[in-house]
């Protein structure tokens, strides 16, 4: 898919990150096109952050081949940084100062003439809809404000790559909506997005394509739909009974559908044809309490394909 | 084309005078009442009570005590403005990780940063200075020569205390370095009495302490008299003072490179 193109803009061989003994990115391939949208996904300690901060040229590689926009970061890292745009999991925004002085200073910091990054901070703060906050302090401001304005501040180079590490972690539903609807307007600029999430609806919503990370390595790459057809089935129907009758009630239900699971609080029949399978159900004399048939998400190949035993 | 504001530095030297933007009237204030009060309390008042004599060299207290006060005051900035600021820039404001992810190195970062800590060095100690005079206390043209000195004192000061900083994950260690550290120099590096006075057995430890050195100089370009050791001491000082920087920027980048670049 990427023959044609010069290079990709990411690529990565075998990448490896330790620190001391422990093993943070265990020798994944990455290839990112120009253009593209492409996401990490992976419970915490899967290693995207580390992976994100090599790509970012803060981290270096512990092993392996890793490019950027044809570049080498052990020799080239300010060359690469002056071309990437970055929106890090903790916002390292100066409170202290104006939303506008952010932006300043910022800009600053790529070496642009002050007149240069004067007009962008404008056009930029009415892009990520701030501009009627541009002298205020940054303290006071919403987290959802915080977030557009380091995106803000991440775009002042103009980059060709901004990476963001869990963008809208810890945003109320508006706050993050508006920040995808911001990243959506970059990414049809032609702006490469390369991002991390725990959050599958995020994924869905921005990612041509993703790789999901597990304990360091790729579990499994592809676009949204690719991933939902090769690890879950088209619906999902969810049966609930009544407490600690589950496993009974599993036991029935045995030979339905593609896969059959058993959580503590529900019964997942994963199948192509949901309400079909809900018919067999019945059929067979079982009567949940309650039911769903929906369709199958990200989030079902996310838990399948990195489990469902608590991360901390 | 490359102006002197666009090499690296000067763009995280920037910053440190955006921030100052906010505060100055506060620190300005300060650079101004506090050597007021310092040298009206013990320039002139503890002064009247105590003659010149062969322990101030000669010199009217006023005199001997003013260029003591000056060079600690150049301890106090550099030290202070490389304990808080610096921790902050890696864990409460994080402007060192903002800086480190665009292109400037964490070399750049410190450079700004300790460029900028000598400019309040500086204009802390200018001010400071004029005072002085206007107290009568320099006794010759050559005091305005003491002002590099302070800057050099400042960053002996603040390199090495940046490089102690930058291994800090809290700031509980900044009081003590205060309270055992700066507040004995103040105290007993002769800034109020010659470093003669204290008895031979504890006298290495004051000739050992920057900020001594930093007063001898000082000293010495006020009143226009070298101390009685002589001309020779002079590129001691100096290069006494020039090492600790040295030594400080050294460790400091050590320290600033593994904290950002992980």
């Amino acid at each position: 898919m990427t023959q044609g193109l010069p290079e990709p803009l990411i690529y990565a061989r075998g990448l490896v990150k330790r620190f001391g003994n422990f093993v943070a990115v265990d020798g994944i391939d990455l290839d990112v096109a120009a253009g593209e949208a492409f996401g990490f996904l992976g419970p915490n300690g899967a290693g995207k952050s580390s992976t994100m901060r090599m790509i970012g040229c803060v981290s270096p590689t512990s092993g392996g081949t890793l490019r950027i926009l044809g570049l080498d970061p052990r020799t080239q890292g300010p060359q690469i940084r002056a071309r990437l745009g970055v929106v890090p999991q903790l916002d390292t925004l100066d409170l202290e100062l104006t939303v506008r002085e952010n932006l300043l200073i910022y800009g600053r910091y790529f070496g642009l003439p002050r007149s240069v990054v004067r007009e962008r901070a404008e056009q930029l703060l009415d892009f990520v809809q701030l501009a009627d906050r541009a002298e205020d302090k940054v303290e006071p401001l919403s987290g959802g404000m915080k977030r557009r304005l380091t995106i803000a501040r991440s775009l002042i180079n103009e980059p060709q790559v901004l990476l963001l590490d869990e963008p809208t972690t810890g945003l109320d539903p508006q706050a993050r909506h508006v920040v995808w609807d911001r990243l959506f307007r970059l990414k049809h600029q032609g702006v490469t997005l390369v991002l991390t999430t725990h959050y599958m609806d995020e994924a869905e919503q921005l990612c041509d394509r993703l790789v999901v990370m597990d304990k360091g390595r790729i579990a499994a790459e592809g676009s949204p739909r690719e991933l939902i057809e090769q690890y879950s089935s088209r619906d999902v129907v969810e049966l609930r009974f009544p407490l600690g009758e589950n496993e009974v009630a599993a036991e029935k239900l045995i030979g339905l559908g593609d896969r059959l699971e058993v959580l503590p609080d529900r019964v997942l029949l994963y199948a192509d044809d949901g309400d079909g399978c809900l018919d067999e159900v019945h059929a067979r004399g079982v009567t949940p309490v309650s039911v769903l048939v929906r369709r199958s998400t990200l989030e079902d190949v996310f838990l399948r394909l990195t489990g469902r035993s608590l991360v901390d | 084309m490359s102006t002197l504001s666009s090499l690296p530095a000067m763009r995280s030297y920037s910053y440190w005078l955006q921030v100052y933007k906010r505060t100055w009237r506060g620190t300005v204030i300060t650079s101004v009442v506090s050597p007021v009060m310092y040298l009206a309390a013990m320039g002139v008042g503890l002064g009247s009570l105590v003659k010149g004599g062969q322990g101030t060299g000669g010199l009217s207290y006023l005199q001997f005590v003013a260029p003591g006060l000056l060079a600690a005051t150049a301890m106090q900035i550099g030290s202070a403005e490389a304990t808080y600021p610096v921790l902050g820039g890696f864990k409460w404001i994080r402007n060192y990780h903002a800086a480190a992810v665009t292109p400037l190195s964490p070399g750049a970062i410190l450079a700004g940063h300790l460029m900028w800590i000598a400019t309040r060095g500086a204009m802390a100690s200018g001010i400071y200075l004029a005072i002085v005079a206007a107290f009568g206390g320099l006794r010759t043209s050559l005091a305005i020569l003491a002002l590099p000195v302070c800057v050099l004192v400042a960053l002996a000061f603040a390199a090495p205390v940046a490089a102690y900083a930058a291994t800090r994950e809290m700031d509980n260690g900044f009081a003590a370095l205060q309270r055992f550290g700066i507040v004995p120099m103040f105290l007993f590096s002769g800034t109020f009495f010659s470093v003669t006075q204290l008895p031979w057995a504890i006298r290495p430890i004051a000739y050992i302490t920057p900020l001594w050195h930093g007063v001898q100089l000082t000293r010495d370009l006020t009143t226009g008299q070298l101390e009685s050791g002589g001309a020779w001491l002079v590129p001691v000082h100096v290069g006494y003072l020039l090492a600790l920087t040295a030594l400080g920027v050294f460790l400091a980048l050590k320290y600033f490179r593994s904290r950002l670049t992980v």
